[in-house]
């Protein structure tokens, strides 16, 4: 049976992981995550699925035990928050290079350094450029409410499993510390070891009886041996773009302007939308659920019909490049976003949108496609 | 219908408890709800405040500019918030610690004296109940069966024996209200 429940964005993504089958969580705490490893440790996984739950002695060691962990084939997960993330890339390159299934949670908050606890959306970047060294991606989700910090986390080990592949999922301190309405899935049992070694013996490090050995490392000092590592990558990138980018379109079908954001900012900008329909402005929102895949044809497509573009972000504009990427010069495209751990308003999204779009939009129209013809 | 609350004042009055029970109460008549606090380093011994959405649809924004209804509990809160009130809104406060009393003619004031109740009442915990009844009284968005069940399941079972002592606060604050003219800066009761 299906349960509803009042918790936080943190708290139900922490229930969801118990409730996924998850089988190992090794993280350390920050603001605005710690609820993660609290709720975690309070309830005693290991009694009710036998899920390990590890405070380990920094970031830096707690993705080397998913690492460690992911190459057995198990379900292993971690949390943190910016700058925690920031010292777990080694971590997470080693797992993309070795091909592993790992769900990393990312409860954002102001930076660059140690920042603010605040809310803030300038991970952007780090999420979907690579964040650590070497030519690979995350496959990125962004939960927009509590209900999505919970479904997450089951989605994300599919994608993860699928491709054998990292997967991020990137929320905000107002995602986490939010409280929200939000049914639980039912409790999946955690994958017995016959089944682990049907499903995953034939890579993971499954306890060598009779087969060849498995070696987990991302490792190649024969180029040519490399560059099909980094094809294969490549390629799976490529397919996830293919089979599974997700998205959200509130009022596009007669938009005039078009917003742009994901997480906490598409929950903002949704209550822009209701203001500005009230003052009879056709915008429309596009949300981007996954920010690896974007939805690049979609973009290009609206571009077609609305006269502006504004991309909402709690950072100084990082999203937007992408946003402008897929437009191809077709619209004006702005950014729109306050920093610090200062959160912006809907009012004060709207007034973005009329003063930087609308205001200007004709006229940086024609700029905009003269310039890009000479 | 949808209901947008900010609830403010200073940590350790019960304003994140007070929004979870009356967004638990929201739950139990199977609205939407949200909750999203102020966190930070201002919480240690500073102001608190809390955003509580009930909405009939699904909630937009958890984090506004403008409220239908502020519950204002310190001056501080008062200085920021008053401003806050959407035109025909209403604020309901505490007059305890509250040397500038508000002055916009255009919502409806209510004031409650929620400290001195409770403490007449010999428990100064049950403050943010009493608040919750006269807002309550104000504005029934919630029915007090639906408060009751919402405290029971927020609340662990060993403190389930203090629910008639949270009914009784709630009804002390629906029979204590008063209205504030800011016009004339004068109480009717």
């Amino acid at each position: 049976m299906a349960e509803l429940k009042l918790m936080k964005g943190n708290e139900a993504l922490a229930e969801a992981a118990i409730r996924a089958g998850v089988d190992a969580y090794f993280g350390y705490p920050i603001t605005p995550q710690s609820e993660v490893i609290e709720y975690l440790m309070a309830e005693r996984p290991e009694k009710r699925t036998g899920m390990v739950v590890l405070q380990a002695e920094s970031e830096v060691a707690a993705i080397n035990m998913v690492y460690g962990a992911a190459s057995t084939g198990k379900k292993v997960m971690t949390s943190s928050s910016s700058p925690g993330i920031s010292l777990k890339q080694e971590g997470i390159s080693y797992i993309a290079g070795a091909e592993l299934p790992a769900v990393i949670v990312n409860v954002v908050r102001g930076g660059p350094g140690l920042g603010t606890i605040q809310p803030s959306q300038a991970d952007y970047f780090q999420s979907v450029k690579g964040g650590g060294h070497g030519d690979y991606k995350l496959y990125v989700l962004a939960p927009a409410s509590v209900q999505e910090m919970s479904d997450f986390v089951a989605d994300a080990f599919d994608i993860a499993f699928k491709y054998r592949a990292p997967v991020l999922i990137l929320s905000d301190g107002l995602i986490g510390q939010m409280m929200e309405k939000v049914v639980l899935r039912d409790q999946i049992e955690r994958i017995t070891d016959e089944d682990l070694i049907k499903n995953q013996g034939s890579w993971a490090t499954t306890g060598k009886k009779d087969r060849h050995r498995n070696i987990i490392t991302s490792l190649d000092l024969q180029s040519e041996k490399m560059e099909a590592r980094v094809h294969r990558l490549q390629k799976k990138y490529k397919q996830m773009e293919l089979e599974d980018l997700r998205y959200e379109t509130i009022q596009c079908d007669d938009a005039d302007y078009l917003i742009v954001a994901y997480g906490s900012s598409a929950r903002i900008s949704q209550k822009a939308v209701e203001l500005a329909r009230n003052k009879g402005i056709k915008l429309g929102l596009l949300r981007p659920i996954t920010l690896f895949p974007f939805p690049k044809k979609q973009l290009f497509d609206l571009a077609d019909q609305v006269k502006g573009i504004l991309s909402v972000e709690l950072n100084s504009g990082q999203m937007v490049e992408d946003v402008k990427l897929a437009v191809e010069h077709k619209v004006p495209v702005e950014h729109f976003g306050r920093t610090g751990g200062i959160i912006h308003t809907p009012e004060e999204v709207l007034e973005a949108l009329e003063q930087k779009i609308i205001k200007h939009g004709d006229f940086r129209h024609h700029k905009t496609r003269e310039s890009s013809i000479l | 219908m949808s209901e947008e609350i900010i609830i403010a004042g200073f940590g350790g009055q019960g304003v994140l408890s007070m929004g979870k029970i009356l967004a638990y109460s929201g739950i139990m008549q199977d609205q939407e709800v949200s909750w999203m606090p102020s966190y930070g380093p201002e919480m240690r011994g500073g102001t608190a405040n809390v955003t509580v959405i009930l909405s009939d649809e699904r909630i937009s924004s958890p984090y506004l500019k403008v409220y239908d209804t502020a519950i204002i509990l310190n001056q501080q809160s008062m200085d920021k918030f008053e401003s806050t009130v959407k035109p025909g809104g209403i604020l309901l406060y505490d007059t305890n610690g509250i040397s500038h009393h508000p002055t916009r003619t255009d919502i409806k004031i209510y004031q409650i004296e929620g400290a001195k109740l409770a403490a007449e009442m010999g428990n100064k915990k049950v403050f943010n109940m009493i608040i919750l009844g006269a807002f309550l009284k104000i504005k029934p968005i919630v029915k007090l069966e639906n408060v009751l069940s919402g405290l029971k399941k927020s609340l662990s079972e060993r403190y389930h024996h203090l629910i008639p002592l949270n009914k009784e606060a709630i009804t002390m604050g629906m029979n204590h209200l008063n209205v504030f003219n800011a016009e004339q800066q004068i109480i009717h009761s």
